[in-house]
């Protein structure tokens, strides 16, 4: 581990990464999963950036990371839009009580 | 150690600490404040990796929008004082153990490859390049963003407004 190696740049977004499937795997609350997809996507962009800096030499990555910046930014307000309009209609946000599709 | 591996050091650690009280914590209001730490020590990653750009993007859109959205979705939707539901969590052992197994694939995976290095790492100014590349080879990309954008936002004002019947 130290700032001059791509791998211990890997093994954050590494952990990052699990941490976010964890999020979304065990969370309940429709919020807490989309914060879970910001970890992950974060985790992502750890490695765009990194192997853009350490390997490549051009900024490529970097301009990946900021187009995903970009697209977590939509999917956030679309999602989160989507919440509200559960909540208004079940009066909770527990993604296992939206379930009318299923009858 | 000198000083830049100690704030590096530093860095990870609240990073880390912080993206496992989101995945952990009880009370949801903790899990959203902590990762307000999560984005910033994101940030300070980039600083490391010489990505001041995408550092200074991070800062205004993760902490300064969609932190700010998640917050204001917690506090719309939730009664801020039933802390013992907010935040429930189920089947936390099988996640537990699917997440320890891939942990452990990717960072053995991370150890043992061979990576191919560049033969001198720079770090430079990147922001008047990102700009070159954003109006000349990433053009189309850059005005779809444009088109999305306007997308999600039209769509997020259609889905939460309230309807209002005669």
């Amino acid at each position: 581990m130290s700032p001059n190696e791509l791998s211990s740049f890997l093994i954050i977004g590494a952990i990052l990464f699990s941490l976010g499937m964890f999020t979304v795997l065990t969370r309940r609350n429709a919020i807490s999963v989309l914060m879970g997809v910001e970890l992950i996507l974060n985790s992502a962009n750890i490695n765009y950036v990194a192997f853009s800096h350490f390997s490549s030499g051009n900024h490529a990555g970097q301009i990946y990371a900021i187009f995903v910046i970009m697209l977590a930014a939509a999917e956030a307000a679309v999602g989160l839009a989507i919440v509200l309009a559960i909540f208004q209609l079940f009066h909770t946000i527990d993604v296992e009580a939206a379930e009318t599709l299923k009858d | 150690m000198d000083v830049s591996t100690a704030v590096f050091y530093l860095i990870c650690l609240v990073t880390v600490v912080s993206a496992g009280m989101v995945a952990f914590s009880r009370n949801i209001i903790y899990s959203a404040f902590s990762l307000l730490g999560t984005f910033m020590g994101v940030a300070g990653i980039y600083v490391f990796l010489g990505a001041d750009f995408v550092a200074a993007v991070q800062l205004l859109i993760y902490v300064g929008g969609i932190l700010v959205l998640i917050l204001f979705a917690v506090m719309l939707t939730h009664r801020i004082t039933d802390v013992e539901i907010t935040n429930r969590a189920a089947g936390r052992v099988p996640a537990l153990l699917v997440i320890g197994v891939f942990i452990y694939l990717l960072i053995q995976t991370v150890r043992e490859t061979p990576w191919v290095k560049a033969k001198e790492v720079v770090y430079a100014a990147t922001t008047a390049k990102i700009g070159d590349s954003f109006l000349y080879e990433y053009l189309l990309p850059f005005e779809l963003a444009s088109l999305v954008l306007l997308g999600a936002m039209i769509g997020a004002v259609v889905l939460s407004r309230k309807e209002i019947k005669e």
